[in-house]
């Protein structure tokens, strides 16, 4: 029986994670694994932390993934990262999008937003850290950042190449998006 | 087939395999997406939003009587709203298969409490089913109707956040058609008078021993066994857990039909089993059975009483053990959930905010987060409904005692739908003072955007008569004076209403109306506001003295730093809140 592995999408709510999940999800479903995932929707949306759990093995049972267990955290914002810390197995890489989205008590002056997250996390753990924001606005539209940590994503899961990952965008994004999907995968896949 | 579904869309799916034919529902978190996933088998089940969970429950027994296999859903506290018709629909039984699917919150991700609706189902006396993931979610609910016809008796879908919104792989099955009688009157089943009720109760016991029978050996309960060290009994996503740290080194008893009990079942299983371990979420329901039937076992000795549960938890609990993990002294500031940006709550609590000796009684919904700072606005949130009525009492109880504080009530206009209007008639009725105000966002906010009585749509995607909130405040016996609308970003026509109904010593209804920013906008939205997202604002640093007033608005569109505060493009909608507030005119409204 192959080990199940744990992947975590973390950010701020409205920033994407639920879409890449689901393009996830469905591809590890075609290529034969057993999935899981798991997400929270409601208030937390607006504005708050969010997370996305994914699990893909021969057989899952859990749908969430604990402390010291995710394989590969995907953090669309890098404080959130920080915060996630302690669910990265050991060993186990955080890509991380640089950049960041000020809490409600930075913005009030109540707290100051933690200067060098990325730096101190690379001094502690496997980290790959891109501007993927920069990039999907290259692309065309800010918004597909999302996407981009997709694609840099399912590089640094490994063994997923096989999986046709444009046919999935296509199925689960609107038409006039695919290209500017396709392009941010790539984007990301080849970082 | 097989596709990838979260809990609450094979829930759906399985009302429609398992013949349903009729559907209501408020929505709720976690359950909201059940009957969101309805309209998609609209051509054998019909379904629709009702204005509460009482009036869904209601509906649904209704359809049930006439002989048709139905369903209703809500979240757990939605499920206290519907207590008074399911305990009384206990007694009479079906006539068509029927199913309340109640979602519980563990952990309390999007609710104002915790409570586990297990002890529901024995209280009130309904079969309940607990499936522990997507695949028996579509299965147990399939197979629910005609179960609750086999025992005359309700069920109760007990599902939880974690079950609800994990997707995993289900097999799709095939519709069955439920054959649906003519009508004949069964006066002496449904009409709960004493004569009837009385022997109707005797009956259900009856029922309940035949239920008792068959969850000694049905396919909602399973053993496995493996190493007889460990037995473990769960039910619900708890076994996921239970499964993923014992592995094979433990047996289980998987539970799914969990009222009533199948005792038999469980005490054969401990008799095979060293030492037996309770593994559930919240309160220890099969714990106090088990102990009931003289059974030593471990549970919540050892596993919180509250919380959401998961695999740490469970490993930590039985095991000792915690894993290795990262860490680092570098601290994290916490992110809370904020209005958005645009949200034509924050015109209005900003006006509230700046205004002393008031009191905020608040409710459920999006504006709930009105408490939050900069603006501190809220000031209670118990549950649906209660703003108006808790303002009425705050104010009569205030005036009593000789204090001069106004009492001022925000409630959302499906929240007022839903039980506000009967707090409303209280406080006309009795003389009450306070100020109701109904945040008309023309949609239900904070569970995603549902149609409501009052936005001219139905779940289906009909066109339907909207209510008139003025009208239907006019006609409860607000006076016609004393209600207002108005556009909540316009400051200073929100504050010329606040002073004017403040100023009054009888019932108050101020109206914000308003569209949700996030809101797909129907044809009447763009006719009724036709600068919806059209503007944005910017600010012109050459002008701005960085003094943080716009900030203090709690807008997340404003990033603010030592230095300077910018606008973020991306997510301006063009309120205009900050421009209002800005001492130096610094802030300009452009075209988008």
């Amino acid at each position: 029986m192959s080990e199940v592995k744990n992947i975590l999408l973390v950010g701020v709510g409205g920033q994407g994670t639920i879409l890449a999940s689901k393009i996830l999800t469905s591809g590890l479903m075609k290529a034969g694994y057993d999935v899981k995932m798991s997400e929270i929707h409601g208030m937390s949306q607006r504005g708050g932390s969010v997370s996305t759990q994914v699990r893909y093995g021969d057989k899952v049972y859990s749908p969430i993934v604990g402390k010291g267990s995710a394989d590969v955290i995907v953090a669309f914002e890098e404080m959130e990262a920080l915060r996630w810390l302690d669910h990265l197995k050991i060993g186990g890489t955080m890509v991380i999008n640089d950049f960041r989205i000020q809490p409600v008590p930075v913005n009030l002056g109540n707290a100051e937003y933690p200067e060098g997250i990325i730096e101190h996390l690379k001094g502690i753990c496997d980290v790959h850290a891109f501007k993927a924001a920069e990039i999907a606005t290259e692309l065309g539209n800010p918004k597909a950042m999302n996407i981009v940590l997709l694609g840099a994503l399912v590089k640094s899961m490994g063994g997923l190449d096989d999986i046709d990952w444009d046919a999935e965008i296509e199925a689960n994004v609107k038409p006039k998006f695919v290209d500017l999907n396709k392009k941010a995968f790539h984007a990301g896949y080849d970082l | 087939m097989k596709v990838i579904m979260s809990g609450n869309e094979a829930t759906a799916r399985g009302a429609y395999e398992g013949g349903a034919r009729f559907a209501s529902a408020y929505p709720g978190t976690p359950s909201t997406e059940i009957l969101e996933n309805m309209p998609q088998y609209g051509d054998s089940v019909y379904s629709e939003w009702a204005p509460n969970e009482k009036v869904a429950t209601e509906a649904a027994i209704g359809a049930s009587i006439a002989g048709v296999r139905s369903f209703c859903a809500m979240k757990h506290v939605g499920m206290n709203v519907a207590a008074d018709p399911i305990f009384t629909f206990a007694y009479t039984g079906v006539t068509g298969g029927f199913v309340m699917v109640v979602a519980d919150d563990p952990g309390q991700h999007s609710s104002q409490n915790e409570q586990d609706n297990r002890n529901t189902a024995k209280s009130a006396r309904l079969l309940m089913l607990e499936p522990a993931d997507s695949q028996e979610s579509k299965d147990f609910m399939k197979k629910a109707f005609a179960l609750s016809e086999k025992f005359d008796m309700p069920v109760l879908f007990h599902v939880t956040t974690r079950t609800c919104h994990s997707k995993g792989i289900v097999e799709l099955g095939d519709r069955e058609e439920a054959a649906v009688p003519d009508y004949e009157p069964k006066i002496k089943k449904y009409v709960t008078a004493p004569a009837n009720a009385k022997v109707l109760r005797a009956t259900l016991e009856d029922r309940i021993a035949a239920a008792k029978e068959f969850s000694n050996n049905c396919e909602f309960n399973r053993v496995e066994m493996h190493d007889t060290k460990i037995g473990v009994i769960t039910s619900g996503v708890s076994y996921q857990y239970a499964r993923e740290i014992f592995e094979d080194g433990a047996s289980y008893l998987k539970l799914g039909l969990t009222f009533p009990m199948p005792d038999d079942l469980i005490k054969d299983f401990c008799s095979k089993v060293d030492k037996v371990y309770i593994v559930e979420e919240m309160d220890p329901y099969i714990e106090e059975h088990v102990k009931m039937l003289g059974i030593d076992c471990i549970g919540k000795d050892v596993i919180p009483k509250y919380d959401e549960l998961n695999t740490d938890i469970v490993r930590k609990a039985f095991l000792g053990v915690e894993p290795d993990t990262y860490k680092s002294d570098m601290a994290t500031v916490v992110r809370p959930p904020a209005l958005c940006a645009g949200c034509p709550h924050r015109g209005l609590f900003y006006c509230l905010s700046k205004r002393k000796g008031i009191m905020i009684t608040g409710d459920i919904g999006c504006y709930t987060l009105g408490m939050a700072p900069p603006l501190n606005a809220v000031h209670t949130t118990i549950c649906m409904g209660a703003s108006i009525s808790q303002g009425h009492g705050a104010s009569i109880a205030l005036k009593d005692a000789g204090k001069d504080t106004k009492v001022v009530s925000v409630i959302g206009d499906s929240t007022f739908f839903h039980t506000g209007v009967n707090s409303l008639m209280d406080a006309v009725y009795n003389s009450g003072s306070n100020l109701s105000i109904i945040l008309d966002n023309r949609i239900t906010g904070m569970t995603g955007h549902q149609q409501n009585p009052g936005t001219g749509f139905t779940l289906m995607g009909k066109e339907a008569p909207e209510v008139d909130i003025p009208a239907l405040c006019k006609s409860i016996g607000v006076k016609d004076e004393n209600i207002i609308t108005v556009n909540p970003n316009n400051l200073e026509e929100t504050n010329a209403a606040l002073d004017k109904l403040l100023a009054k010593d009888e019932p108050t209804v101020l109206i914000t109306r308003w569209p949700c920013v996030l809101k797909k906008f129907s044809q009447q939205d763009l006719d009724e506001f036709p600068t919806l997202h059209k503007t944005q604002c910017v600010i012109d640093q050459d002008k701005c003295k960085n003094c943080k007033m716009c900030v203090k608005t709690g807008c997340p569109a404003l990033i603010s730093t030592k230095d300077n505060v910018v606008v973020d493009y991306t997510s301006c909608n063009g309120c205009t809140v900050c421009r209002q507030v800005c001492p130096f005119d610094a802030i300009e409204e452009v075209t988008r």
